[in-house]
């Protein structure tokens, strides 16, 4: 297959992740059960892309000493429960891990 | 009108702390993508007809990997699939628009601009305002391309070591602020962040986030009944 009939491929497919649920959910079919079960997508899908990425290294492996991820984001979290800013948690992490990495 | 274009704007001004982090991210995917063999207009091409990061960066992973096409594809499919729920979750509010409308939201359902116009949906009572998810997106959009291309020809020039692939891992934390502080979200982010991590290497075609989501979504659920029984 050509890098070109990759790329549309994987577009199509996107697209229609993105579509499907918009083109066939009713507004009939909401109840608030499943409104009360919906609004826990945030908090059930952000932490599988969270967790992987600060716990696995570049080779694949669980790597929990000498992680300065982990204390970065243990101290995003802490400024997050906070201050609930968004902007304080990105930097907080951010400065905290260049800290960690340049300077300890 | 004018109450669409404020609810645009608004849509960008609720939309802009989260991009901070997605320029790192857009640079690091050119950067890489000229690394892995694909040309710089195929690159700025993905961008555009894929538009979803995570989800390109993983194709070049497997991609330099010699990873079938099919593997790929269906990996893509499956690290995207999360879009399904976001989908189910604003559907509510955009059930009475035209399908054309439908058809050009659906392009811009992504992470940040499903997270901030979820919020607002949820506030607010304004007909127009599915123009809050059109103003995030095309936010995104922007700096995405913008920044892909920044990648392509900065290339190499920027330096590894300064680790920007960590401001991917942070901007999700920092969508979650508001759900640290009740219970059941922090068991819910738990469960499926350990399911993430653990099934990272197990689970086949990169399928781990859709199978760490339902999960906890499951465990939303179990928990709730509890609670609506007392």
């Amino acid at each position: 297959m050509s890098n070109w009939a990759l790329i549309i491929y994987c577009g199509i497919i996107t697209y229609l992740t993105r579509f499907t649920m918009i083109a066939l959910v009713k507004k009939e079919m909401f109840s608030d059960r499943m409104r009360e079960v919906l609004s826990f997508v945030p908090s059930a899908i952000f932490p599988a892309i969270i967790f992987p990425a600060i716990l696995i290294n570049d080779l694949g492996l669980f790597q929990i000493d000498n992680n300065p991820k982990i204390i970065a984001a243990i101290i995003a979290t802490v400024i997050g429960i906070f201050t609930r800013s968004i902007i304080a948690t990105i930097f907080s992490g951010l400065v905290s891990y260049w800290l960690l990495i340049f300077v300890i | 009108m004018h109450s669409k274009f404020k609810i645009f704007l608004k849509g960008i001004i609720d939309v802009s702390p989260l991009m901070i982090p997605v320029i790192p991210f857009g640079l690091i995917f050119g950067v890489l993508a000229i690394d892995v063999g694909f040309t710089p207009v195929q690159t700025i091409g993905m961008s555009l007809i894929v538009f979803g990061g995570a989800s390109q960066i993983v194709l070049l992973q497997l991609f330099s990997g010699g990873a079938s096409s099919l593997v790929i594809i269906s990996s893509v499919g499956a690290v995207n699939s999360r879009h399904l729920l976001y989908g189910a979750v604003v559907s509510e509010h955009l059930s009475d628009l035209k399908l054309i409308w439908k058809i050009v939201i659906s392009y811009f359902l992504i992470d940040q601009a499903f997270a901030i116009s979820n919020q607002y949906f949820k506030k607010t009572k304004e007909r127009n305002k599915y123009f809050h998810l059109v103003g995030g997106g095309a936010t995104c959009w922007i700096i995405w391309q913008s920044t892909t291309l920044l990648g392509i020809i900065l290339g190499s020039a920027i330096p590894e070591k300064l680790g920007l692939s960590f401001a991917v891992p942070l901007t999700f934390l920092a969508l979650l602020v508001n759900d640290f502080r009740k219970f059941t979200n922090v068991i819910v982010i738990v469960v499926s962040g350990l399911v993430a991590t653990f099934g990272y290497n197990f689970i086949p075609f990169k399928a781990y986030i859709i199978v760490a989501a339902l999960t906890g979504l499951f465990t939303a659920m179990i928990l709730t009944r509890k609670v609506n029984a007392k």
